[in-house]
């Protein structure tokens, strides 16, 4: 089969409902290898819903989601990251007594296997572990510039900062497909533009497919190939970046509509 | 900005001053070939008691301090710690150095088992439910229909054991000994563990159970298991109680017991190590000399009324408390930051 027409991600017909309010409404959509995807909406459109439906956090009531033709929603939370999904939060959520070493190698976890009992002996096996995870996290902090807090508390640390612990911390499980929510959030203008250039080095360096949540336009019409844009728990639009800034649903949902 | 911080990860050995230390608490028994002392044998005895308080402090200390949470139970495990190795070496003659091992394997089953329902509660909800356990577990221990293992109200005598033929120690510079050895096997272990993958999956959980969950980590099983280790620990101080006392009485593990490790886990430093030893040695020495500074207050300011023990007791933790936040062992960290930073100025 062509490699291209197999969705590294499928959402089938995803509906969530959280007691009488639907949150999402029957979403479907599918993202490509390689790919940057953007999921657009006005606040409250059921972005980050989508997001925690992927990771596990919420549990559908209608609707499939697939990867690489395995059921997500087949798999337990802490299972998610083994089958190649890494995501970083709105808020950012970091282990903040942990340094930036550490929560990068947290990061590792899914990727290592030592046990309860191998750590507690401090076995050679888990040495080996050990100094191969910490060098796959500092290879990551040297790709997200970091290496001057990497043995800082990541609490202290500003929030521009504080997401990109997070995006390498993502990235050390070396996932197959990256949701990032918000990641431009609460970044100011130049920092936006070195966002653009790590996301697209994720997807060109890392090779990882990338999945974003967004309210910053310009980022995510620049930085994507393809755009799926949501209103009230709906998909109202999906195509390129050009097609989708045309859909008249999709300025009205932005604007308002004219009459 | 915050400073560099002291990382679990990138500790690839076990520092001088550990070392050091651990030399000086083995060689202070020696001090017993040379001194006429009467009292040695009391001070020895105490020696055991802080090493035994600093075990229990520590497996209290990994599940407060490393992984976020609570227990106002850890003294109903000191008891089954101490009852399993009892009844173990009375009932069954299992000796002293099997039956600490078996108190623990003993402790790690209860621990793990109570570890599941704690998985549904956490914060206050958590600290009522461990309450439940402290208050309930001695009356347990008590009940007729396990009275002839347990000895019922009586409790348990039992033999201290003799030192091998070939040491020429005397009994209590043996049992410091065995304190010793069996303290600093589950330091090494609790070391062990925390700078590796299991103990940052532990801290994790504490800074943020949800990205912890999304990061790979199974915490439910994670949590469950720093439950059933965290017992197995304080349940190996109380077997180490049982054998050093030579008696265990249902009695001896009240409430207060739970509350004396989380005192000690606090005034020590909540997640550090050496603070699980500074804690050890402040619920003995602080515990047993409230009373002797009660006397020495009553003497020196000839006073007409005898100063109540606990509250000189009270009034130093709540000093303790203000002046150092973050226990003994954080309070030294600060003063030794402080002298580095002097250092590096000249």
């Amino acid at each position: 089969m062509d490699k291209e027409a197999t969705p590294l991600l499928s959402v089938r017909g995803v509906s969530v409902r959280f007691g009488g309010v639907v949150a999402l409404d029957d979403v479907s959509f599918d993202v490509a290898p390689g790919q940057i995807a953007g999921l657009i909406g006005p606040n409250g459109a059921g972005k980050t819903t989508l997001f925690n439906c992927l990771s596990r956090l919420y549990q559908p009531s209608e609707g499939e989601i697939l990867f690489e033709g395995t059921s997500v929603l087949a798999t337990p939370r802490h299972r998610i990251p083994d089958i190649g999904i890494g995501r970083t939060f709105q808020n950012v959520a970091l282990f903040d007594k942990l340094t930036v070493l550490e929560n990068v190698m947290v990061g590792r976890h899914s990727r290592t296997g030592s046990s309860f009992l191998a750590n507690a002996l401090r076995l050679p096996s888990v040495v080996r572990e050990q100094n191969a995870a910490r060098d796959r996290a500092m290879e990551l902090i040297e790709f997200m510039d970091l290496v001057p807090f990497t043995h800082w508390p990541a609490g202290g640390l500003p929030f521009p900062i504080r997401k990109r612990v997070e995006l390498a911390r993502a990235l050390a499980a070396q996932p197959k497909l990256l949701l990032l929510d918000e990641p431009a959030a609460g970044l100011n203008h130049e920092e936006v533009g070195t966002l653009e250039a790590q996301i697209r080095r994720v997807r060109d360096v890392q090779g990882v497919t990338v999945l974003l949540v967004e309210h910053h336009m310009s980022l995510v019409m620049s930085v994507s190939d393809k755009v799926i844009t949501v209103n009230f728990g709906r998909k109202i639009a999906e195509g390129t970046p050009d097609e989708v800034k045309r859909h008249p649903e999709v300025i009205r949902a932005y604007l308002g509509t004219a009459d | 900005m915050a400073a560099m911080a002291r990382s679990w990860a990138t500790k690839p050995h076990i520092g001088l001053w550990a070392i050091g230390f651990w030399l000086v608490l083995a060689a202070l028994p020696l001090i017993g070939f040379v001194t006429e002392s009467p009292s040695f044998e009391y001070y020895l005895f105490m020696g055991q008691s802080m090493l035994i308080y600093a075990i229990a402090v520590l497996g209290l200390n990994l599940l407060i301090g490393f992984n976020g949470q609570i227990s106002l139970g850890h003294s109903a495990f000191f008891a089954v710690g101490a009852y399993a190795a009892a009844i173990l070496m009375v009932h069954a003659s299992v000796p002293y150095w099997l039956a600490i091992p078996l108190a623990g394997i003993v402790c790690f089953g209860a621990g793990f088992l109570f570890g599941f329902p704690a998985l549904k509660l956490e914060g206050h909800y958590l600290a009522l439910a461990t309450f439940t356990l402290a208050i309930a577990v001695p009356q347990l221990l008590k009940h007729k229909s396990i009275a002839g293992w347990t000895g019922g109200v009586g409790g348990v005598l039992l033999d201290k054991p003799d030192p091998p033929a070939f040491l020429p120690l005397s009994v209590d510079q043996f049992l410091y000994y065995v304190c010793l050895i069996v303290a600093m096997a589950l330091f090494w272990i609790v070391y062990n563990l925390l700078r590796g993958r299991s103990g940052r999956a532990m801290m994790a959980i504490r800074d943020h159970a949800m990205a912890a969950g999304t990061m790979g980590i199974d915490t439910a099983l994670y949590k469950t298991m720093t439950f059933g280790v965290s017992a197995a620990i304080t349940g190996m101080a109380g077997a180490l109680s049982a054998i050093t006392v030579a008696y265990v009485a249902p009695d001896s593990f009240t409430l207060q017991l739970s509350i004396s490790f989380l005192v000690g886990l606090v005034v020590g430093g909540i997640a550090s190590l050496p603070g699980c030893l500074i804690g050890g040695a402040f619920i003995v020495l602080v515990q047993n000399s409230s009373q002797s500074i009660s006397d020495w207050m009553k003497d020196a300011f000839s006073l007409r009324y005898d100063v109540p023990a606990w509250a000189i007791y009270g009034t130093l933790l709540l000093l303790l408390m203000f002046f150092l936040p973050n226990g003994l062992a954080g309070g030294i960290t600060a003063i030794r930051g402080l002298f580095s930073r002097a250092t590096q100025k000249t």
